[in-house]
């Protein structure tokens, strides 16, 4: 076939593309994802019982202000990874702002602290398998994403790979609060980070396999 | 001067291309029509330079590249330069190229000047070696068949619809995943 002729082609019946088509994939893909996470944690896990007095207490807001945070963040880098030809200059600081904040707070709680509750502070009660009941909760965000983001066109694979996984782990651990008992800064900076942490790197190892058009 | 006056073609016809490339977008086929085949000679400079040691891949890689930029067009943000949009899907379509016959080492080029990219045209197109009617013919029915009427006859689709008895909705569809599935093909087939 000649280019003229494959140019003929394309443009033949091309018609109107409707505007705003990554938004509303993701806005589908968040949904199915937050969904998909709320479910697998109802039916393996519970909503703590005292979440209502949970929701009295600053920290709690906190640790979901800090995980919208990168919800937001993340998102946002997806978005301009998914279209080629878009700068990313300030995107990693935008993901490293809510970082940088718990941190500090976490470093401040921990200078507070009397030396013999810093390991408490640390591990709270659930360190063990936190972070790996974000990833699992993560797994419906991460396929949902995976798939807005593929019918879109990211050139940086890698780099989208681990935002996709990033915001699928964000999201996870947005509704991981709901069942979460531990509030301490330090607990939530390092477990709940390494949490989404996990989804993010899958992204990054899968992201030129999955993510190519 | 002259290098002002170069700056100043480039940046006319990147908003040349550009008004094309948007109303092509809200729905006019003979300005998307024009908007391609305007891109197509650009691209070609683009490839052609950059593939100094790969010449007789230069055409088929054109092709690739313009059926990407239609199947991704939705991609396209108005507020977005559009050069830069071109360029980063040559880009990752030469890239690909590359990797796949593993051999990176033809770059001789450094890939990143995205400003100029319509400063350079050819509208000599080679024969490409790889045909695309093939890989149509290779497709399953239900994306060639819709591709066939609507995109190479010309027909409606309502008029596809009636003919192959399938419906409007699957012409639709058909159409759009077979464009991606020939996509994948040329992928898989170098």
């Amino acid at each position: 076939m000649k280019t003229d002729d494959l140019i003929n082609m394309l443009a033949t019946g091309a018609g109107a593309v409707e505007p705003h088509a990554a938004e509303r994939r993701y806005a589908k893909a968040m949904v199915a994802g937050a969904l998909g996470a709320l479910l697998v944690m109802l039916s393996m896990l519970s909503i703590r019982r005292d979440l209502a007095d949970a929701a009295l207490l600053p920290m709690f807001w906190l640790k979901i202000g800090f995980v919208a945070s990168v919800v937001a963040a993340s998102l946002f880098a997806v978005l301009r990874l998914s279209r080629p030809g878009v700068r990313i200059d300030w995107v990693p600081r935008l993901i490293a702002a809510p970082l940088l904040v718990m941190w500090f707070i976490a470093a401040c709680v921990l200078i507070e602290a009397d030396p013999s509750e810093r390991a408490e502070l640390f591990f709270g009660s659930t360190a063990a398998y936190c972070p790996f009941l974000i990833a699992l909760l993560s797994v419906p965000a991460f396929v949902s994403l995976t798939w807005a983001m593929k019918a879109l066109a990211p050139t940086r694979p890698r780099l989208a790979g681990f935002a996709a996984g990033l915001l699928s782990g964000a999201t996870a651990a947005l509704v991981y609060c709901l069942h979460c008992p531990e509030i301490e800064a330090p607990f939530i900076g390092f477990w709940y980070v390494l949490g989404m942490l996990i989804p993010a790197g899958v992204g990054a190892v899968l992201g030129r396999a999955l993510l190519r058009w | 001067m002259q290098r002002t006056t170069r700056e100043e073609g480039w940046r006319a016809k990147e908003v040349h291309l550009r008004e094309l490339l948007l109303a092509g977008l809200a729905g006019d086929n003979p300005a998307y029509q024009v908007f391609l085949t305007e891109l197509s000679a650009h691209l070609r400079a683009f490839l052609r330079k950059r593939l100094a040691r790969l010449p007789d891949e230069v055409e088929d890689l054109v092709q690739e590249s313009l059926i990407a930029v239609h199947n991704q067009r939705h991609t396209y943000d108005a507020g977005q330069p559009l050069s830069a949009w071109v360029q980063a899907i040559a880009r990752y379509k030469l890239v690909d190229l590359l990797r796949r016959r593993a051999a990176q080492d033809v770059l001789n080029d450094p890939l990143d000047d995205e400003a100029d990219f319509f400063s350079t045209a050819d509208a000599q197109a080679a024969e490409a070696r790889r045909d695309l009617n093939k890989l149509l013919d290779e497709l399953p029915d239900q994306h060639r068949l819709p591709i066939i009427h609507t995109k190479l006859e010309g027909l409606s689709v309502q008029e596809a619809a009636k003919l192959t008895g399938m419906s409007e909705s699957a012409i639709k569809v058909g159409v759009h995943r077979g464009l991606k599935a020939l996509a994948a093909r040329i992928r898989g087939s170098a």
